[in-house]
């Protein structure tokens, strides 16, 4: 079958899909974007998130077909350009938030909702937030600190945007 | 002028400093290409057909209905094989594919290629393998003492016993006031990384293969793949491609012979990736682990013996097994002084899924059971349990078990007093249901939860041990690019997440007084690195970059003593400059140096160690130990069995800080490990099946199980290692877990001799 979606604002269009592929796999086989992440396909790590028209989903529970015309998003997408990070992923890098790096992409698909949303979260907050996302390297404390200082630069760009 | 002699405090991002990661940026914008992200034109997929069956006898294997499927390209087993036909790490006893016999469920019986996945995963389902199913022997105790149980292997089924003597326990006894006994058990962990094992393989004109895979080792896996490849090693070249985690899972070999076959077979490249239940099938686990303790004190909680007996099941093949025995047996008083010791340590083999390398291995499973038998002694004396710990602490002079002097600073007792010092949480706010056991689920506002609070100690070997000489190689070198000097590390160390990329940075720039580094790719075409496990590559890689470094330098002193007419001793680099203590500044690297290009290569080796005696267990077999302690505090619901780990504080001894973002990486890291290992992660077996492998059954922490964590890291260097390092991925895996499970027992009053606890543990209802 032919899928036409949108894939971080580009229109794209894949052929000749097997019908029982995922979203996550044709990001990453058919449309060379392997930032989302294979860690358990079964939607429990959270390591595959990708925004599914503006929500968190996991790609690898979407099947091709369901993404037929709909808006995707996914890390390779959240930079503001070539350069440049987002301000979740300077402080990811920053806090030590990443050590292997595998869940990297989903945390930071989970964490840039977070902040987009909340500027302000408690640690409780985040938390709950970042609780379908598993890391096996960090034991969370640096993904906190990071989410923490995403948060206060969201804030304070927010207030010298004005907004 | 006086050149600063304090180079830490004149280069940026060199030792000491927490630079960012060199691959960060391309981590956090999904460009960083891991093993499972590899693609090649032309490329085939494989697939891996696994016995079912834990144990049986195969009479023919069928592969005309799968090859004839279309889109499959080759279907291969134990015949297609074009070498020698068995590998392993320490012992050539695992079928690259199962010949006439399967030993567990999911060894590797045969492979195919094909054009999509799914078509490769169809195939493999129509292979005809004629199984005659044999009973599996499951049980570690039965493998070790029963001379009648099935042999498994044409030795028997113990792969090493190590004995521990010392002194005269049966005398001892007498002298005791108080003994305390246990049988403690560990259940199967897995490592769960998670990037799954994958690669990719790519046939060469010249009939060799070119190898992209997440490896630790890459040396001892081409030591391996090229004999069963039929290959000279230079045929198979290795480069390491992202590693998405690894805890020791990846230190034997997974898919690397398989892809490798399937690419020499067909002509074209092959990729394998596994997933999450393929994986658990995939790879070794953690030994699970039986353990008869008895320990005898005097009234004032000095211990006068311990007595032990440990049972490792190192499943059908030997992986690293004998280490691990040698680990549990060598430490199996933990950082204690005992003068009277007998320990029984013994690795077996069994049906069970295959156990090996992960974080901490032998020592994780003792120090499960001797610090269970510390909190033991110490309610049978009513002593803090902090305080029986700190009588028997070693220091420095004090020898362990093996007779091996303790000669660098142990400093137990601080370290127990600093963990006291450090605050207690508040207790629990229950007006907020999420900092509850059982969060948001509602279960409770507060009746019926009990807080403990617990400790542990661990003591870790670092680098390998017992004469082995795992050195490490690198290839450091100086030029000018873009008018800036600037240094290329290249080693064959593999960086699994843990940072060695950016520590060989630091290092170089400390040692060449210059900001700009590059680290090359890893691969097989300079010298081994040895294993990235045992804490030991800011060791060992370290140590070979630091001497590298410091030969590049000695070369460029030399040229430059002869051109200033000083003596070399008076010269440094700072700045990307080179001074002269006497005449300071003489002259810009980058002026200096030209078109000059100065590269030096080193082998690093650490001192050496000796293997232990076969009967007594005794020797000088480590090369460094290190220590980690914990404070556990939980709140456990008591009616419902549901509990919340609530803070964990560690003090660890690192002897130096190279990085101290990464570092506390690690120790919190292996910390959430040692956390998993006493609440949650185990490996369910049933007649030698796994009945978890997925991450919707074998459960690792959240962000929500994992507390906060206070560190507190001393630096009591020990003068053998570079900069007086100590490894530290390991140690704090060990001490959390009794720490943990110690907690638990404060808060319930219940014995809980096995980790991971489970919720009916702590409601028994019989």
């Amino acid at each position: 079958m032919r899928l036409n979606l949108t894939v971080n604002g580009e229109p794209q269009q894949a052929d000749d899909i097997w019908p029982g592929e995922s979203l996550l796999y044709v990001l990453r086989e058919r449309l060379g974007l392997p930032g989302a992440k294979n860690a358990c396909e079964q939607g429990e790590c959270g390591s595959c998130t990708v925004y599914l028209d503006g929500v968190p989903a996991c790609s690898c529970l979407v099947a091709a077909g369901q993404a037929e015309g709909h808006d995707v998003v996914t890390v390779e997408g959240l930079a503001p350009g070539e350069d440049d990070l987002h301000p979740v992923q300077e402080a990811f890098v920053e806090a030590g938030a990443v050590q292997c790096g595998f869940c990297t992409p989903g945390l930071l698909v989970a964490a840039h909702n977070l902040v987009e949303h909340n500027q302000n979260p408690s640690d409780a907050e985040i938390r709950e937030e970042l609780a379908g996302n598993l890391c096996r390297c960090t034991g969370y404390e640096k993904i906190l600190d990071a989410v923490r200082l995403a948060a206060s630069r969201t804030r304070n760009r927010k207030q010298e945007a004005g907004t | 002028m006086t050149a600063p002699t304090n180079l830490e405090s004149t280069t940026s991002g060199g030792v000491g400093d927490s630079p960012q990661r060199p691959d960060g940026t391309r981590k956090v914008k999904g460009e960083f290409a891991y093993s499972s992200d590899l693609w090649h034109d032309d490329m085939l997929w494989g697939a891996t057909l696994r016995s079912p069956h834990p144990h049986a006898g195969i009479t023919a294997i069928d592969i005309g209905e799968a090859l004839a499927t279309p889109g499959v390209h080759a279907v291969l087993t134990h015949d297609d094989v074009p070498g020698v036909r068995y590998y392993g790490l320490d012992h050539p006893d695992q079928p690259v594919l199962a010949i006439d016999r399967v030993r567990y469920q999911g060894e590797p019986v045969a492979l195919v290629a094909a054009e999509h996945p799914e078509v490769a995963r169809r195939a493999i389902n129509k292979i005809g393998v004629h199984y005659q199913v044999l009973e599996p022997l499951t049980d570690p105790r039965r493998a070790a003492f029963d001379a009648s149980a099935p042999r498994l292997h044409e030795h028997g089924n113990v792969v090493r016993h190590q004995p521990v003597r010392v002194g005269d326990v049966q005398k001892a006894r007498a002298e005791a006031d108080v003994v305390v006994q246990g049988e403690y058990q560990i259940g199967m962990q897995d490592q769960a990384f998670l990037g799954p094992e994958s690669g990719l393989a790519v046939p060469a004109e010249d009939g060799g293969v070119d190898l992209y895979v997440a490896t630790q080792w890459m040396h001892v896996d081409l030591r391996q793949i090229a004999p069963c490849l039929g290959l000279p090693e230079d045929k198979v070249r290795m480069t390491l491609s992202g590693v998405g985690g690894a805890f020791g899972a990846r230190e034997d070999l997974s898919m690397q012979v398989h892809a490798a076959m399937l690419a020499l077979h067909t002509g074209r490249p092959i990729k394998i990736v596994y997933n999450r239940e393929e994986s658990f099938y995939g790879h070794v686990h953690r030994h699970p682990a039986i353990m008869r303790y008895e320990h005898g004190a005097t009234r004032d909680g000095k211990l006068v013996y311990a007595k032990a007996e440990t049972i490792l099941d190192g499943g059908a093949y030997t992986s690293s097994t004998a280490n691990v025995v040698g680990n549990a047996a060598s430490l199996g008083v933990g950082p204690y002084e005992v003068p009277n010791v007998e320990i029984d340590a013994y690795g077996v083999y069994t049906n069970n899924p295959p156990c090996g390398a992960m974080r901490g291995f032998g020592a994780v499973q003792a120090c499960y059971a001797y610090e269970s038998q510390m909190d033991k002694l110490a309610a049978a004396l009513d002593m803090h349990p902090l305080d029986v710990r700190r009588v028997n602490a070693v220091s420095e002079g004090s020898k362990l078990a093996t007779g091996q002097l303790v000669d660098t600073p142990a400093p137990l007792a601080e370290m127990l007093r600093r963990l006291k010092n450090i605050p207690l949480p508040d207790p629990t706010d229950n007006s907020d249901i999420r900092n509850l056991p059982g969060g948001v689920s509602n279960t409770t506002h507060g009746e019926g939860v009990r807080r403990g609070v617990g400790y542990g100690v661990g003591l870790k070997n670092i680098c390998f041990s017992e004469g082995f000489d795992d050195y490490s190689t690198a290839r450091v070198r100086l030029e000018v690019i873009g008018g800036e000097p600037a240094a290329l590390v290249h080693t064959a160390a593999a960086e699994v997440g843990q940072g060695l990329v950016t520590l060989q940075a630091q290092i170089a720039r400390t040692e060449l007084g210059i900001e700009r580094v590059t680290i090359a790719p890893a691969d097989t075409q300079i010298g081994d690195a040895g294993s990235s496990s045992a804490s030991r590559q800011s060791y060992m890689t370290g140590g070979a970059v630091k001497t590298a470094c410091e030969a590049v330098r000695a070369s460029l002193f030399g040229r430059a003593a002869a051109r200033f007419g000083l003596p070399e001793e008076d010269l440094s680099l700072i700045g990307g400059k080179l001074i002269s203590a006497r005449a300071g500044v003489l002259v810009a690297l980058a002026d200096f140096l030209g078109d000059e290009v100065i590269e030096e290569v080193r082998e690093y080796h650490h001192r050496p160690t000796t293997q232990v005696d076969p009967t007594t267990g005794q020797g000088d077999s480590h090369t460094q130990l290190a220590l980690c302690v914990h404070r556990a505090v939980v709140d456990v619901d008591v009616e419902l069995g549901l509990l919340k780990v609530v803070e964990l504080s560690a003090v660890q001894d690192v002897g130096k800080i190279l990085n101290r973002t990464s570092l506390e990486g690690q120790i919190h890291g292996g910390t959430a490990q040692g956390l998993g290992l006493a609440v949650m992660e185990e490996i369910q077996l049933s007649e030698g099946k796994l009945r978890n492998p997925s991450f919707t059954d074998y459960l690792i922490p959240t962000i929500l199980d994992m507390p906060p964590m206070r560190l507190d890291i001393l630096e009591n260097a020990d003068p053998h290692a570079p900069y007086g390092l100590r490894g530290a991925g390991e140690p704090s895996t060990l001490s959390s877990t009794p720490a943990i499970a110690a907690a638990i027992r404060d808060a319930t009053g219940l014995s809980l001799p096995r980790v991971p606890v489970r919720p009916d543990d702590l409601t028994p209802t019989s």
